[in-house]
């Protein structure tokens, strides 16, 4: 009998709870299906991109066939006598892109190095930051930099260049780089474990030893990740070249010619006003899934060097 | 004996000439060091001497003109500005609720794998594709035009991914020991997020933030490639108005221009009085960025100083 009495608001108490723990949960379930939506914004952005270039792409390549895409000598979609060479403009990206690597690597490893393992703590301290800031510069500005600055002093030394050229262009943007590079690689870097810098010593190896025979082995898939990024940067770089390297499609290596790149030319075309669905509306199109295909080419590759020299300590 | 003087002179050689060697590489770094220092301090020295006297009240209160002397950057600083409050609107929520995602509910599955490798590709892809998705989906497919709304929209996509990677490293910093307490005060999952690891990873958070939009007001190409109109002699309309109710957001729908735009148009003039245009308004831009840098820079030295779990 008292039992009974005292079990009744108990159940209902506890029934109270039960709906309360309900509510809780659904509430829970609620904010985590949100969240997952929003980290899906991401998923949704690369399909977007694909949809959108191969879209576009299939009515380009319904009229242009893929074999002339590929090996057409010219571009000239602008023009009434139509030709549509992808190497065209892939020259003038790649010689852009080569250019500045060959200035960013080097430069930007050796400031890795240099931060990570000679430099004091002070030095470091201060530069780092200092790296930090300099690859906040809007490339607009570097653009600006290559045509009104260095182009002119590279005029004092080679007198036939002329006012774009691709050499202005691609030394700019491999400064530009230098920061990107350095700062990753000396984080990966830094992040090698002192012992094994203290066995090189031990051993009677010198800073300049351990630093290219233990530091930059054991760290080389970080290395190898800011070597990739660079590259993706210099290829998909754009404000630079179409403001330094000139916007004349020219199959050419040759760094003192000017030369439009896939991106200078996707900026050239934006800049004027071509029909929505007409061939040169869609050219961007099929240039812009040519330098995705390539960057994502050099990523995969980074993603890759970075699963296979993975160091863990 | 003399055998050992001799083996002695070598090994004294060798090291010395490994020790120069030392030396020789410690001055490279400080020259390749140099050389982008000087590089960048160019890049200043240059713009200011450019641009400096054309830096007046007038410049910021005028629209582009055909006329040099009495262009202005009002239209371009006011678009920029509209931009990157639609981005900040866009990136901040969505990257700091797919960062709370992957770091404190998605397990290691699938799902959250595709998602990573989504986010990390995503931050190599070069800023102009960006912009032919934005002209392709935004622009002719939504029908919202080459409007303040499309350009934030696309920004905001492309700072996306710095944002959860800094929202995911900040959340990581934050000792378990603090979830362990939340949870055994009986909180729920979300409660512990909302009231003890997004509070204590808001400085981290903040740094990426402000890194993310920095990278954006300096954005170019995507905002050319959505077919931004280079003069413009209007501003977006007000959001706020005398008109019931108050609010509008037909700024929004606007046609725009943006700093960068305008510092691109002027660069393409041959007139010289036009450079000094553009070199003052690369000023403007500069200053914007580093302060923005500048700003998350000192917020984590602080952080770093202040936080000892």
């Amino acid at each position: 009998m008292a039992s009974a009495e005292q079990s009744l608001p108990a159940s209902k108490h506890a029934k109270g709870r039960l709906e309360f723990r309900r509510s809780r949960h659904v509430k829970e379930q609620i904010i985590e299906a949100l969240l997952l939506g929003a980290a899906m914004v991401a998923v949704l952005t690369t399909l977007g991109i694909v949809f959108i270039l191969v879209r576009e792409s299939l009515s380009f390549f319904a009229t242009v066939p893929l074999w002339q895409f590929l090996t057409d000598t010219e571009w000239t979609p602008l023009f009434a006598d139509q030709r549509f060479g992808i190497m065209v403009l892939l020259a003038g990206t790649l010689t852009s892109s080569a250019i500045a690597l060959s200035v960013a690597i080097p430069m930007g490893t050796v400031i890795a190095i240099y931060l990570s393992e000679f430099a004091s703590d002070r030095t470091r301290e201060i530069w780092k930051p200092v790296l930090e800031l300099l690859a906040g510069i809007p490339t607009i500005v570097f653009g600006y930099f290559a045509l009104f600055l260095v182009t002119p002093l590279l005029q004092v030394i080679f007198p036939s260049l002329p006012g774009f050229n691709l050499l202005s262009a691609g030394l700019v943007m491999g400064i530009m780089i230098v920061p990107y590079i350095s700062s990753i690689s000396e984080d990966a870097m830094r992040a090698v474990p002192m012992a094994l810098r203290e066995g090189s010593y031990a051993m009677g190896a010198t800073r300049l030893q351990t630093a290219l025979r233990v530091v930059v082995p054991a760290a080389f898939s970080g290395i190898a990740a800011a070597y990739t990024l660079g590259i993706s940067r210099a290829v998909g770089e754009t404000m630079i070249v179409a403001v330094a390297a000139g916007q004349q499609p020219n199959l050419t290596f040759n760094p003192f010619d000017q030369a439009a790149t896939i991106t200078a030319y996707i900026v050239q075309v934006s800049k004027g006003d071509l029909p929505y669905g007409s061939i040169g509306y869609q050219t961007i199109f099929a240039a812009g899934l040519t330098l995705f295909l390539l960057t994502l080419v050099f990523n995969l590759i980074g993603f890759w060097l970075k699963r296979r020299f993975r160091e863990v300590y | 004996m003399s055998a050992q003087t001799a083996e002695l002179t070598a090994i004294r050689k060798m090291i010395a000439s490994h020790k120069r060697r030392d030396l020789m590489f410690a001055g490279l770094g400080f020259v390749a060091l140099g050389i982008a220092f000087i590089t960048f301090v160019a890049l200043f020295v240059d713009m200011l001497v450019d641009g400096w006297p054309r830096l007046s009240a007038e410049f910021f209160t005028n629209y582009a003109s055909r006329r040099a002397e009495q262009a202005g950057i009002l239209a371009a600083w006011v678009g920029t500005f509209s931009i990157m409050l639609v981005t900040a609107v866009v990136a901040v929520p969505i990257g700091v609720a797919a960062g709370v995602y992957l770091e404190e509910y998605g397990g290691r599955n699938w799902l959250t794998n595709l998602i990573e490798i989504n986010i990390n590709n995503l931050a190599g892809v070069p800023s102009i594709v960006y912009g032919l998705l934005a002209l392709g989906m935004f622009v002719h497919t939504f029908g919202f035009g080459a409007s303040v709304l499309t350009a934030g929209l696309t920004l905001g996509l492309l700072i996306l991914p710095i944002v959860i990677v800094a929202t995911r490293e900040s959340i990581r910093a934050v000792p378990n020991s603090m979830r362990e307490a939340a949870y055994a005060l009986g909180a729920t999952r979300w409660r512990m997020v909302s009231d003890h690891v997004l509070p204590y990873s808001t400085p981290g958070i903040l740094t990426g933030v402000i890194i993310g939009l920095s990278r954006a007001i300096g954005e170019t190409a995507p905002i050319i490639t959505i077919g931004a109109v280079i003069f413009i002699m209007f501003l977006p309309p007000s959001p706020i108005n005398t008109d019931f109710p108050f609010v509008s957001f037909d700024w929004l729908w606007s046609d725009f221009t943006a700093l960068p735009i305008q510092i691109f148009n002027w660069t393409s003039r041959p007139d010289a009085a036009f450079q000094a245009n553009a070199s003052a308004a690369a000023l403007v831009l500069v200053a914007m960025t580093l302060a923005m840098n500048g700003l998350a820079i000192w917020i984590r030295f602080r952080l770093r100083r202040r936080l000892k779990w």
